[in-house]
């Protein structure tokens, strides 16, 4: 069966090409090369590492991140012949096949791994739109790999920020934090009031994004305090609503702050905006009203 | 409550300009020692999830093939589709980009435009331009809303698609308590949200075309 073992071959491969490259292209600034390596590392090898082993590994990838001066370069170098309107579809194939390929093998069980549909298909979708590009517009072998490291490169450290927030979840609920935060704020809802619990949840769920910057790590956080004793457990209300509505919730702190830098400070800064608050200032009367609107809609979904 | 603490080191930490990855490091030592937890179990602890949460990180393998479309024109042709409109008032065009980056953000195309592929180059000097002929003075204004508008745009639209980073993260908490769902049902219920992020902040955007019509008569 098609699963996690494939994925994971896939993307080592992928970041295993991008240390290569980026280490032939730039030997005297190893700092990217050994970073895509390690992920190259996790991906291939997490399985045998042992848990103490990937703890290890996860310091090391951070120290790399944060001591091998990572970087990114500007320049394309010689231009290419470019292409007309058709360029949309090889991009569009992957999100196509991805969502054919869930309701598809969906329905021919014993092909893929039923809980990996969606990322197996989406990993079919990219391999097809690399055979069509390489048919089509002929590249040097090489050469989308070294466009993909390029493109790594902008991204740098924070590629792994999510999955590194994800892990600090982990610890949090090892820790009993949601425990924690559920004791503090649970007093302030009123018991036995659904409209209290999911305001609080959705309104937690903004206030921690705008402290931790990301809604990513408030989310573990709120669905333990809040989210699956009350909402889930308690009320009975539908997991994939109270987690879908309550995520979309914190996306409004994400724009209410500066701790979410590469989204409200970066672009203020590309824009040579007076007010390095200016993109957050323009977005607060959207943020408020829409935070509002998912309260409404968690409540009124709620059993 | 000493693990609270946690939160203090995180608040901290980007409040102090510290990489964020050292400081979800330090975050997760302080939490687990006031837990009561040796170091060797933190880290074990730590090591395991990311492990176990490797997936989320898979989305990138798409890079190779953006990039490759990127280096033939991939950007200028977005660019053209949104060129296109030219003409219209602050508010309408972006109106349209908020849409465009809706859209195409659902596709799981979230880095196809951007502040510095989409915004600065383009979206910014065309809403300044119209709101400088609808009569505005200060161009900051025009600016910052462009911004605003590419981030409500792919915040509100990207949920949709299936394999996105935030998806598989619900995804993934949601399992380790026990509760399996296919990434499509928690999609699904993100598209509420993206037509009330349409409405409220397209509103706003109209909203702001009147006011500039309105100082423009006075």
């Amino acid at each position: 069966m098609i699963g996690l073992g494939f994925l994971y071959l896939v993307a080592g491969a992928t970041f295993g090409a991008f240390a290569i490259l980026s280490l032939i292209t730039r030997p005297r600034r190893p700092g990217n090369a050994l970073f895509y390596a390690l992920i190259a590392v996790s991906f291939l090898l997490g399985d045998r590492l042992g848990n103490f082993g990937n703890g290890l590994l996860v310091l090391a990838i951070v120290a790399a991140a944060t001591l091998g001066r990572m970087r990114s370069d500007n320049g394309d170098a010689e231009a290419v012949e470019q292409r007309g309107s058709l360029l949309f579809v090889p991009a569009l194939v992957i999100p196509m096949t991805a969502l054919i390929g869930t309701l598809a093998f969906s329905r021919l069980p014993g092909i893929v791994d039923p809980k990996q549909v969606t990322l197996v298909s989406l990993a079919l979708g990219v391999i097809l739109a690399l055979v069509i590009c390489y048919a089509w517009l002929k590249p040097a072998p090489a050469e989308p790999f070294r466009q993909g490291a390029r493109l790594m490169d902008h991204i740098g450290w924070a590629a792994i920020l999510p999955q590194m927030l994800a892990s600090l979840g982990a610890v949090f609920a090892l820790a009993g934090m949601g425990d924690a935060v559920g004791g503090l704020i649970g007093h302030l809802i009123p018991s036995g009031s659904v409209f209290g619990a999911v305001a609080v949840y959705c309104l937690g769920m903004a206030l921690f994004t705008i402290i931790m910057g990301n809604a990513f790590a408030a989310f573990p956080v709120m669905l333990t305090a809040i989210g699956l004793p009350l909402l889930i457990h308690g009320y009975h209300g539908e997991p994939a609503r109270v987690a879908a509505i309550g995520m979309l919730a914190g996306f409004c702190g994400t724009l209410l702050t500066p701790m979410a830098a590469n989204f409200n400070l970066v672009p203020a800064a590309l824009l040579d905006l007076k007010d390095r608050y200016g993109v957050i200032r323009a977005q607060v009367p959207t943020a408020i009203p829409l935070l509002i609107f998912n309260i409404l809609l968690l409540y009124l979904v709620m059993p | 409550m000493l693990v609270l603490a946690g939160i203090v080191v995180i608040a901290a930490g980007f409040m102090l300009r510290f990489n964020p990855l050292l400081v979800v490091v330090a975050s997760a030592l302080v939490t687990g020692l006031a837990a009561g937890l040796d170091p060797v179990t933190i880290v074990s602890a730590f090591g395991k999830a990311f492990n176990d949460n490797r997936y989320i990180t898979i989305v990138y393998i798409v890079l190779p093939v953006i990039g490759i479309l990127e280096r033939h024109g991939l950007q200028t042709r977005a660019r053209d589709l949104i060129g296109r409109i030219r003409g219209a008032t602050m508010g309408r065009l972006l109106l349209v980009y908020l849409l465009f980056r809706q859209i195409t953000a659902a596709l799981g195309l979230t880095s196809i435009a951007g502040p510095a592929q989409t915004v600065r180059p383009l979206i910014a000097p065309m809403a300044e331009a119209a709101a400088e002929t609808q009569g505005n003075s200060d161009p900051d204004k025009a600016r910052a809303l462009a911004a605003a508008t590419d981030n409500v745009g792919v915040f509100f639209g990207e949920d949709i698609f299936i394999a996105i980073g935030s998806i598989l993260l619900m995804k993934g908490v949601l399992q380790s308590y026990g509760i399996d769902l296919p990434p499509l049902h928690l999609s699904v219920w993100a598209i509420p949200t993206a037509v009330a992020a349409s409405v409220i902040h397209g509103t706003r955007l109209l909203l702001a075309d009147r006011r500039l019509a309105r100082r423009r008569a006075a």
